[in-house]
């Protein structure tokens, strides 16, 4: 049975490294999935970030431009998402100084 | 802590390796721009350098570095950082977080780089507060 285990274990290991060769490069604007258009027929929006992040934000990293230029908001919401966390450990968990008892 | 006796050799390593941690996670956020990283990944680490310390000396002696009423201040500061770079924005007739109207000097796409630029550090002070803050805050209930 464990000889089982572990036939499946690399079996599946060696399937997915056989997977990630056929996965296209990172950046790669001509791959399949970043020339996908939507269905009024305009290019998609990684293919837009892939050919203008460098000359929008003057930063060679692709990332970074998305996460804080282009997505501004959302990283401005996981932020208050983190700042709700905080705050609320906070307000459930301090003890106030001066109701302890003397 | 359950041991009260200090362990030098804990406590001077966590001493030491601190700062460290401190430089290369304040370089992970700096060189966000050109490597991977960014202000999450930096402030996790300005937090782990913080809770090395407080783990290896103890809480009394880790307030000395960083007390323990500083960590929600630290991350409402950072929140500020960031929804204050929207807002100057929008105040200079952009749309919210629309960095091009930064009052910098530059062509449009370096001030939207010095925009991304004190983002990042928004969230990684935000991210290192309240992470510190949310250790001391479970830890508030032990005894002793």
């Amino acid at each position: 049975m464990k000889f089982l285990n572990y036939l499946i274990l690399i079996v599946f290991g060696g399937l997915l490294i056989f997977a990630s060769t056929g996965l296209a490069n990172r950046g790669d604007a001509d791959a399949p999935m970043n020339k996908e258009t939507s269905p009024a027929g305009s290019p998609g929006a990684a293919y837009y970030y892939i050919q203008n992040a460098k000359k929008d934000a003057h930063t060679d990293n692709m990332v970074t431009v998305i996460l804080a230029d282009y997505r501004g908001y959302d990283t401005l919401g996981e932020e208050t998402v983190i700042y709700t966390a905080g705050l609320i450990c906070f307000l459930l968990l301090r003890r106030r100084e001066e109701e302890e008892p003397k | 802590m359950t041991h009260k006796e200090d362990n030098p050799i804990i406590t001077l390593v966590s001493r030491v390796v601190s700062p460290f941690i401190m430089i290369f996670a304040l370089y992970v956020i700096f060189h966000g721009h050109y490597s991977p990283g960014g202000g999450f990944q930096g402030g996790t680490m300005l937090a782990a350098a913080v809770l090395l310390v407080r783990l290896g000396a103890g809480r009394e002696i880790s307030q000395l570095q960083f007390k323990k009423s500083w960590g929600m201040p630290l991350g409402s500061l950072g929140v500020l950082i960031y929804f204050g770079t929207g807002f100057v924005a929008m105040l200079l007739g952009g749309n919210f977080l629309n960095y091009e109207f930064l009052p910098l000097a530059g062509a449009a796409n370096a001030v939207r780089g010095w925009g991304i630029l004190f983002v990042e550090i928004g969230v990684g002070t935000a991210v290192m507060g309240i992470l510190v803050a949310i250790y001391d805050d479970l830890l508030e209930g032990d005894p002793l």
